[in-house]
């Protein structure tokens, strides 16, 4: 695919759960090689984008294209790292073989994963610093290190673009720091899509903002706009409380 | 015989059932299928044949039933259960003769299992072992993470139905051994126990398969030896075995954990 097809296009996108609405006149482009944050309330549709942009839920209206297909032709070359790590922590499945579940695609059902898929992964969790735990069950892991292997998951998949769900949401602060410089480096090759709310961490890495509460505000460029900041939250003390050393915000009155 | 071929569907099966925490589904589709009893009885046709449509009915229902709406699956569990124990009473009561072969459905008997059932088992074992070995990696995707399987474009709605189809199978062939009652039991046991000594679904389900079998054979020789209902006499063999895997994993909790992080070391 060329570099001129966007990595997400998507065009007066509504959605609603149900009867309640969720998003409404959703529209924004992004490019290949970008490094989009979304950033948004709890409950504002977040979630629900990323879910949207995979393919998992459908629109009620409007047109998502992803790497200019719908989103469930392009799901080969989509790598997803779930919000939450603490499903099925009891199950039966070793940190190798679950790496190694990114492999699988619709075009190879029901046959064997061959030594490159086994290599592939092999080099995958060295990356991420966890091929001596590769024979350890899945559920004595620490979150951290749980994180880590669904990241390596993701990978395993060879995606064109990343989505990460909160990633850093249960995670200690070391490993947080670690991931983002992690993510940097892997965006010379992949476009990220990370949802966080980690406001500070934006202004570092990012490229690009989009702020979502039911409808959506992008920005090209990693700058927080006080529209933004007024949507996607109600009271800046969550900006300064992060510190964006960069970056003077005016203050505004409740 | 029956017990080998038994406790293999079992094993397999029912790793998939524990690992997927549908053992209630399995007990649903058990008793639904006591209505195609009845309806056998009514009808003439072999119980058997019977009970088979009946639970892979039942299992069809509640897959496609579970897989749109998730939330209310044990409420249609529920229905489901008791519509189809209800159905069979109904038609046992408005058959005419006396059916003291019933008790055998409900309890089960290992020694009555004529031979052509051995070798419509066989067959029905046959299935589900090659369906799982072709799609192993397939049914452990969606079963550890079905919303991954799904973008990773895995047809996770046909492999669930598939896993329903062969609940339903594997019911009706337990049934014979255990009784329809007792059908949870011999589904869920042996893979409880076997998932405390790994960290691999595969070995899990060899190792319950075992379970299964020495289960069977250890309660036979005690329903043999003590003149017991044989269903019985198994479930309670593998009753104990799951309070003493429970007693000790009590005493000797770390001791797996501790064997692992040697291995990694």
């Amino acid at each position: 695919m060329s570099k001129l097809t966007p990595a997400i296009e998507i065009e007066d996108l509504w959605f609603s759960y149900d009867k309640t609405p969720v998003l409404k006149e959703v529209s924004f482009t992004l490019e290949q090689g970008n490094y989009m944050a979304i950033l948004g309330p709890n409950g504002g549709g977040k979630t629900t984008l990323l879910r949207l942009m995979l393919g998992i839920l459908k629109p009620d209206r409007g047109t998502i294209r992803v790497l200019g297909l719908m989103p469930k032709e392009a799901r080969d070359r989509l790598g997803y790292v779930p919000q939450s790590t603490e499903i099925n922590l009891s199950f039966p499945i070793s940190v190798f073989d679950l790496v190694l579940t990114g492999r699988l695609s619709r075009s190879r059902i029901g046959r064997r994963y061959t030594s490159t898929d086994r290599g592939k992964v092999e080099t995958i969790l060295e990356k991420v610093g966890m091929l001596k735990y590769r024979h350890w069950p899945i559920g004595q892991l620490s979150g951290g290190q749980r994180q880590r292997i669904f990241i390596a998951r993701a990978l395993a998949t060879e995606p064109s673009i990343l989505f990460l769900d909160e990633p850093t949401a249960s995670v200690d602060p070391e490993f947080e720091v670690g991931l983002y410089e992690f993510l940097e480096e892997l965006n010379r090759e992949v476009t990220i899509v990370i949802i966080t709310h980690d406001v500070g961490v934006i202004s570092r890495h990012v490229k690009s903002v989009a702020c979502v509460n039911r409808t959506l505000i992008f920005h090209g460029a990693a700058k927080i706009t006080q529209e933004m900041v007024d949507m996607a939250y109600h009271c800046p003390v969550d900006l300064v409380a992060h510190g964006i050393p960069h970056r003077v915000l005016p203050e505004h009155e409740e | 015989m029956a017990g080998v071929l038994v406790s293999v569907a079992c094993g397999v099966v029912g790793t998939l059932v524990v690992v997927n925490r549908i053992v209630f589904v399995s007990g649903g589709i058990a008793h639904a299928a006591y209505g195609g009893i009845g309806l056998a009885l009514f009808t003439g046709l072999p119980p058997t044949l019977g009970a088979g449509i009946f639970s892979v009915g039942a299992s069809l229902i509640m897959g496609a039933v579970s897989l749109r709406s998730r939330h209310r699956t044990d409420t249609v569990i529920g229905v489901v259960w008791a519509v189809g124990m209800a159905i069979g009473v109904v038609l046992v009561d408005l058959s005419p003769g006396y059916h003291v072969d019933l008790m055998s459905y409900l309890f089960g008997s290992i020694l009555a299992v004529p031979k052509s059932d051995l070798w419509f088992m066989l067959p029905l074992d046959l299935v589900i072992v090659f369906t799982v070995l072709i799609f192993f990696k397939e049914f452990l995707a969606i079963s550890y993470d079905e919303e991954f399987a799904l973008v990773r474009g895995i047809p996770v709605n046909a492999l669930y139905m598939a896993l329903f189809c062969m609940i339903g199978f594997s019911v009706v062939m337990i049934i014979r051994i255990v009784g329809l009652i007792l059908v949870i039991a011999l589904l869920s046991i042996p893979p409880y126990i076997a998932e405390k000594f790994t960290s691999s679904l595969g070995t899990m389900m060899v190792l319950s398969t075992l379970f299964g079998i020495l289960f069977t054979i250890l309660g036979l020789w005690i329903s043999f030896s003590f003149n017991l209902t044989s269903g019985a006499a198994i479930i309670l063999v593998a009753g104990a075995a799951f309070f003493l895997s429970l007693a000790v994993e009590r005493i000797g909790g770390s001791g797996l954990r501790q064997n692992v992080e040697e291995y990694t070391r």
